[in-house]
């Protein structure tokens, strides 16, 4: 598994690629972790959008790091994002309803013309 | 051995009512019209062979209780769910109420749902037959003593003509059950709860129900799959969504159809059942379950050998 992290303005947009199991959750989990401490959060607009699109297979441990990083951006008021999922990965994410949980865009453009409005001048001036 | 599903839902007896079964009906006829259904061996056919599981039948509303046959003259029983009723009725029929019987129940635990079923299980109050609890769980006799008692039932325990017996067990020490050999393994639910792993000839059953895992816990997750190890048959508590039981039914002490599958490709088992289902879901929904979770197991199987994914329902007998 590899991440790749990146900030647009108010937005921390973190890329996943590889496989997330139960060997690597906890590193994953820590990463989403780190990616979300580094959004701006209280009266500020931000967030983390975890862009998916290199991850070919998510278990249960992976999902539960999700779940819990998810929640821990609603306590810190920041938002929350997961984008770009290949076919395989939302088939597991619908098949385990995570799909009626997380807030699931087809980009990460898309996650932070919605979340993180602000940020998308940033995020399209590197593009 | 053979394994016969008497009671497979969970926490609560669900039986359809007269509304579910007019909509049954009604699809039925309307699938069946103009295609000649005029004798019981054509209807049979068309139901058998044009309906979905759902359709034609239902996968039963009775809680927890399920038949191992080991092949020899005992019973061995897991849980006294509401479907002990049936079983014990079909016993009777099988065997007559003048030979007595041996009837050994494995308990996972004492919730209401896993032992409601025993103030109806006719051979308790037949002389001469043994009913012999067996289980790691410390407040069995409690429990059933308890539940045949004023003011919830009015025929005493102590009214009760069978003998009755109970055995503690140690977890993950194995013993000599009904002709079988019977380990147990405690498991995360409310007041605790215990699988078994039934062995015999070769073949091997776990019965896991009422048991949470957390995905997160790589410990508990390789104990129970060590404990799964190559089975024939893990019945499997698939109560909630994956989604559920990590978040807004997190700590509720039940699993999901996601995690039956993983574990048990991490047991390289061979046969998963879908047990334990949720009362508020309907036939088609629990239908639309397993046909998920039979795509989820192709698409995360790690090797080449597939785990067969089955539901449990009320009647339905599976051979290892």
């Amino acid at each position: 598994m590899n991440c790749n992290e990146t900030k647009f303005g108010g937005a921390v947009v973190l890329k996943v690629a590889g496989r997330v199991d139960l060997s690597n959750a906890d590193e994953f989990k820590d990463k989403l972790t780190a990616a979300l401490g580094n959004a701006p959060g209280g009266s500020a607009t931000g967030g983390l959008v975890v862009d998916l699109g290199g991850v070919d297979y998510i278990s249960s441990a992976g999902l539960r790091s999700l779940m819990i990083v998810f929640k821990a951006s609603k306590a810190a008021g920041k938002q929350f994002a997961i984008t770009s999922l290949q076919p395989l990965l939302m088939e597991i994410f619908t098949i385990s309803r995570f799909h009626l949980v997380f807030p699931l865009f087809d980009t990460a453009r898309a996650a932070i013309e919605k979340q993180v409005p602000d940020a998308l001048g940033e995020f399209d001036s590197h593009k | 051995m053979q394994i016969t599903f008497w009671g497979t839902r969970g926490s609560l007896p669900t039986p359809i009512n007269g509304k579910v079964v007019r909509r049954k009906l009604v699809n039925a006829l309307v699938k069946g019209a103009g295609k000649n259904l005029d004798t019981p061996e054509k209807a049979e056919a068309f139901c058998e062979n044009e309906l979905s599981f759902a359709e034609s039948g239902t996968f039963g509303g009775n809680s927890s209780c399920v038949q191992v046959d080991t092949g020899g003259p005992e019973y061995l029983i897991c849980d006294m769910g509401s479907g002990a009723r049936e079983l014990s009725l079909a016993a009777l029929g099988k065997h007559g109420p003048g030979k007595p019987q041996v009837y050994n129940v494995l308990m996972s635990h004492v919730h209401w749902d896993h032992i409601m079923g025993f103030p109806f299980f006719v051979p308790a109050f037949i002389p001469g037959n043994t009913i012999r609890f067996h289980s790691c769980h410390p407040k069995v006799e409690q429990a059933i003593r308890n539940q045949n008692h004023e003011p919830c039932f009015p025929v005493e325990y102590t009214a009760l003509a069978a003998k009755i017996e109970f055995v503690p067990m140690e977890e993950g020490k194995p013993y000599e059950i009904a002709g079988a050999t019977v380990t147990g393994m405690q498991q995360l639910h409310g007041n605790d709860s215990y699988g078994y792993r039934i062995e015999k000839d070769g073949k091997s059953v776990v019965y896991t129900t009422d048991a949470e895992h957390k995905p997160e816990d790589g410990e508990d997750m390789h104990r129970a799959a060590n404990f799964y190890r190559g089975a024939d048959l893990v019945i499997f508590d698939s109560m909630y969504s994956l989604a559920e039981s990590i978040s807004v039914k997190e700590d509720w002490g039940h699993s999901s159809n996601i995690l039956g599958v993983e574990l048990c490709h991490m047991a390289e088992a061979k046969k998963l059942a879908l047990f334990h289902h949720e009362p508020v879901y309907d036939d088609e929904r629990i239908q639309g379950i397993l046909a998920e979770t039979i795509r989820f197991e192709e698409i995360t199987r790690p090797g080449d050998v597939p785990l067969k994914v089955v539901t449990a329902y009320d009647g339905l007998v599976i051979d290892v």
